[in-house]
C-alpha cells in the first residue's frame, strides 16, 4: 500500500472540470515531481489534497495511509501528517509566527497523544530547526508572512514543514521566484525531510529545483491529466523540448 | 399602573421609593432630571440619537428598585477585570457594600465619599454634581438624575496621585427584575494622576436594568486612565453615560470593553475645553446571541489646539448587532484641532448586523480631522492557512478574531490595564467561535 493513492480523480471548480482523471501513487520514502504548464491544474491538485473547500470531487478516490483522505477536514488531514507548502502563502496580520507555529505544533501533538509543549520547550524546538535550516529566527516575532519578501515566505513554509514533520509533504512551486541562495535553503530543507517513512509530492514549473532535490519519479500534468510519467531524466527532456508536445497530447 | 407613569415615560412611579430628606443640590438635580424625562420620555424610533437602539423591551419586565441580592454574594474574581492590587469599591444592585470593599484608602490628597446619604456629602460634591452632563436630549441620564440612589465621589487634590488603581465593581444579581441607577463623580485636580477601572458584571438570575451616570472633571494637566468592562447577562439592560470635561493639557485615556448584555449602550461625551487637552478613547466589543451593543461617542472640541482619537472595534456573531455613533464637533474657535475616529466591525455570521455612523461637524477652517468605518468578515484564505497547519477550526477563527481586536487593545496607555482588558477579551473569545468546532 502506498502512502498516498490517487485513483481516477476528477475535480470541478465552479462547474468547470479542472482535473480530468488523475491516478498517482506516492510511496513512503519517495519523491514524486509533478511538472506542467501554468493552468494545468497543479495547484488545484494540491488544494484538493489539503482539503480546501470550493473544489467538487466528481469522481475517483484519494487514500492516505489506508484511509479515505477526502472524508477528513483540512485541519484533521494536517494533524495526521499531510502538509501543503502554499504557492502563495497568505499574510496574517496580528498573529505572530511564534503563536501560530506553537498552536499548529501542539494541535498535531494532541492528535498523536503527545504532551503539548510549553513556551520554553517550544522555543528550543524552533531554535534547533532554524539553525538546521540556516534561517534567522527574527521572522518568528513578526506576524505570519506580513511584509515578508517572496523568498522569506517560501522559507517560512519550509520552516513550518521542518517543525511539523509531516508524513506527506505537498510542495506547490516552492521554488518559483527564489534566487539561488534561497533555492539552496529550500532544497536543503526538503532533502532533510526525506526519509523512509515520508513521501514528497514536489510540484514545480521548472526543472531547476530537480537538480537539487532529485526525484524518484516525474509526472507531466497537462490540462488536468497526467500525460507522461518517467524517471528523473524526464525532467531534463522537458527542459529541452518544453511542454508543447504534451499540450497537444492532452488536447487530443 | 400608577397615575404618574405613562406609556412614554415609564418608571416615574419608582420616585416614591426615593428618600425625600435631601440637601438642596440633590433635590435640584432630581427636579431637573424629572423635568427632562417627563418631557422626552423613553426614546422612541424617531429620536435620532437612539434610532438604532430601541428600549421598548424595558417595559416588558417589571423592573423594581431596591431589590436585594442573594445572601452571601461574593465578587467572582475570574470574571472582573484582573487588576490585582487595585483598591476595590463594590456595589451590588447599585448599592455600595462596605463589607465587600477595601477600606481606608489613605493616599495623600485623595477623598473618596459614598453618595448613599447625599446629606453627608461635602461641598465639592454639591458644587460639581450634575455640572458636566447636560441632560437635554439625554432622557436616560435624566431618569438617572431623578432616581439615582447611590454612588461614589472621588476628589484628587492638585498634584495628588492615586497610588493604586481604583477598581469600581458593580455586580448585578437579583431573583426578580431589578433596576438600579448609580451616579458617580470624579474631580481630578491640576496635575493629578489616577487610574480608575469599572467592572460591571451580571450574575445569573432575573433581568436587570442598570442606568448609570459618571461625571469626570479633569483640571489642567491632570491625567486619567479609565477603563470600563461590561459583562452583563443576556437578559440585562446596561445604559451608561460617561461625561467628561477636560481643561488645558489634561489627558484622558479611556477604554470601553463590552463582553455581555442584552442591550448595552455606552455613551461617552467629552468636552475638550482648552488648548493641549487630549482624549484618546478606544473600545472593543464582542456581541453574540441576540446582544445589542451600542457605543455612542460625542467629542466636543470647544477650545483650540486639542486632540481627540476615537477607535472602536467590534466582533459580532449570531443575530447580534453592533452600533457605533461617533460625532466629533469642532467649534468655530477650535482651530488646530486634531480629531480622528474609526470604527471597524468583524461580522462572524450572516445574521450579524452593524450600524456605524461616524460624523464630523466642523466650523473651524484649520483642522486635521478624519473618520472611517468598515465592516468585514474573516478572511477565508487566512482560515484555510491555519487549518492547513492542523489548527482546529474554532481555534483558528478565535486566533483571527483576537488578531482583529488586538490592535485596539494596543491603544491603551497603561500596560497594566491593557493586560487586564486583553485577558478578559481572550477569555470571552474562547466561547464565540466554538460552534465552528469539528
Ligand atoms: N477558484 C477558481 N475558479 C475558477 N477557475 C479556477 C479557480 N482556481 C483555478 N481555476 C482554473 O483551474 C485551472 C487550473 O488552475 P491551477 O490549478 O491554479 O493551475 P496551476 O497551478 O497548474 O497553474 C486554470 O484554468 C484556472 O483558471
Ligand atoms: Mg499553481
Amino acid at each position: 500500500m502506498a502512502l498516498l493513492e490517487i485513483q481516477d480523480l476528477h475535480v470541478e471548480v465552479a462547474g468547470k472540470e479542472i482535473l480530468r482523471g488523475i491516478s498517482l501513487d506516492v510511496e513512503a520514502g519517495k519523491v514524486h515531481a509533478i511538472m506542467g504548464p501554468n493552468g494545468s491544474g497543479k495547484s488545484t491538485l494540491s488544494h484538493v489534497l489539503a482539503g480546501r473547500s470550493g473544489y467538487d470531487v466528481t469522481g475517483g478516490s484519494v487514500r492516505y495511509d489506508g484511509s479515505d483522505l477526502l472524508q477528513m477536514n483540512a485541519d484533521e488531514r494536517a494533524r495526521k501528517g499531510v502538509f501543503l507548502a502554499f504557492q502563495y502563502p497568505v499574510e496574517i496580520p496580528g498573529v505572530t509566527t511564534t503563536t501560530f507555529l506553537r498552536q499548529a505544533l501542539n494541535a498535531g501533538r494532541r492528535e498523536r497523544g503527545e504532551p503539548e509543549l510549553d513556551a520554553m520547550e517550544f522555543v528550543k524546538v524552533i531554535r534547533r530547526k532554524t539553525k538546521e535550516l540556516g534561517i534567522t529566527d527574527d521572522l518568528l516575532k513578526r506576524p505570519v508572512n506580513v511584509g515578508f519578501s517572496g523568498g522569506e515566505k517560501k522559507r517560512n513554509e519550509i520552516l513550518q514543514m521542518a517543525i511539523l514533520e509531516p508524513r506527506l509533504a505537498v510542495l506547490d512551486e516552492t521554488d518559483s521566484g527564489l534566487d539561488i541562495d534561497a533555492l539552496k535553503v529550500v532544497s536543503d530543507g526538503i532533502n532533510a525531510q526525506r526519509s523512509d517513512d515520508r513521501g514528497v509530492l514536489l510540484i514545480t514549473h521548472y526543472q531547476r529545483l530537480l537538480d537539487y532535490v532529485v526525484p524518484d519519479r516525474v509526472h507531466v500534468l497537462a490540462q488536468g491529466c497526467i500525460v507522461k510519467s518517467g524517471g528523473k531524466e524526464l525532467a531534463l527532456e522537458l527542459e529541452k523540448s518544453g511542454y508543447a508536445e504534451f499540450l497537444d497530447a492532452a488536447a487530443a | 399602573m400608577d397615575a404618574k407613569t405613562t406609556d412614554s415615560a415609564p418608571f416615574l412611579d419608582r420616585l416614591e421609593a426615593v428618600d425625600t430628606d435631601q440637601p438642596d443640590w440633590a433635590a435640584a438635580l432630581r427636579r431637573a432630571g424629572l423635568a427632562v424625562y417627563r418631557e422626552e420620555g423613553l426614546p422612541h424610533a424617531k429620536v435620532e440619537a437612539w434610532k438604532y437602539t430601541r428600549l421598548d423591551g424595558l417595559t416588558r419586565s417589571a423592573f423594581e428598585p431596591g431589590i436585594s441580592a442573594p445572601d452571601g454574594i461574593t465578587v467572582p474574581d475570574g470574571r472582573i477585570a484582573d487588576m490585582a492590587g487595585a483598591h476595590r469599591l463594590v456595589f451590588v444592585n447599585g448599592c455600595y457594600r462596605a463589607e465587600l470593599s477595601d477600606d481606608g484608602l489613605a493616599d495623600e490628597g485623595i477623598e473618596i465619599v459614598n453618595l448613599g446619604k447625599p446629606g453627608a456629602a461635602p461641598g465639592w460634591v454639591a458644587e460639581h454634581m450634575g455640572r458636566v452632563l447636560d441632560l437635554d436630549g439625554m432622557p436616560l441620564a435624566a431618569l438617572n438624575a431623578a432616581l439615582w440612589g447611590d454612588g461614589v465621589a472621588i476628589k484628587l487634590a492638585d498634584g495628588a496621585q492615586l497610588q493604586k488603581p481604583l477598581h469600581l465593581i458593580f455586580l448585578a444579581a437579583a431573583s426578580t427584575p431589578a433596576m438600579f441607577q448609580s451616579r458617580h463623580l470624579l474631580i481630578a485636580g491640576r496635575d493629578s494622576r489616577a487610574a480608575v477601572i469599572e467592572s460591571h458584571l451580571g450574575l445569573e438570575g432575573a433581568p436587570t436594568f442598570s442606568n448609570s451616570v459618571v461625571e469626570m472633571i479633569l483640571e489642567e494637566d491632570a491625567v486619567l486612565d479609565h477603563a470600563k468592562l461590561v459583562d452583563e447577562t443576556e437578559h440585562a439592560y446596561h445604559i451608561a453615560a460617561t461625561a467628561l470635561s477636560l481643561a488645558g493639557q489634561a489627558r484622558y485615556n479611556g477604554f470601553v470593553l463590552t463582553l455581555g448584555g442584552r442591550v448595552v449602550r455606552n455613551e461617552t461625551r467629552v468636552r475638550l475645553a482648552a488648548a493641549g487637552a487630549e482624549c484618546c478613547l478606544a473600545g472593543a466589543y464582542v456581541a453574540d446571541g441576540e446582544a445589542h451593543v451600542d457605543n455612542t461617542v460625542f467629542i466636543d472640541h470647544a477650545g483650540p489646539g486639542a486632540a481627540s482619537r476615537v477607535v472602536f472595534k467590534g466582533v459580532i456573531g449570531d443575530t447580534a448587532r453592533g452600533v457605533f455613533q461617533g460625532k466629533t464637533l469642532v467649534r468655530q474657535y477650535a482651530q488646530k484641532t486634531d480629531g480622528h475616529q474609526l470604527h471597524k466591525a468583524l461580522l462572524l455570521s450572516s445574521g450579524a448586523e452593524v450600524n456605524a455612523k461616524p460624523e464630523l461637524e466642523i466650523y473651524a477652517d484649520d483642522v486635521k480631522c478624519g473618520h472611517g468605518a468598515t465592516a468585514a468578515q474573516l478572511d477565508e484564505d487566512m482560515v484555510f492557512y491555519l487549518l492547513a497547519r492542523g489548527i482546529p477550526e474554532a481555534q483558528a477563527r478565535q486566533l483571527l478574531t483576537e488578531a482583529f481586536l488586538g490592535d485596539v487593545v494596543d491603544e491603551i496607555a497603561s500596560p497594566e490595564i491593557a493586560a487586564a482588558m486583553s485577558a478578559a477579551l481572550t477569555r470571552r473569545l474562547a466561547g464565540i467561535n466554538a460552534d465552528h468546532g469539528a
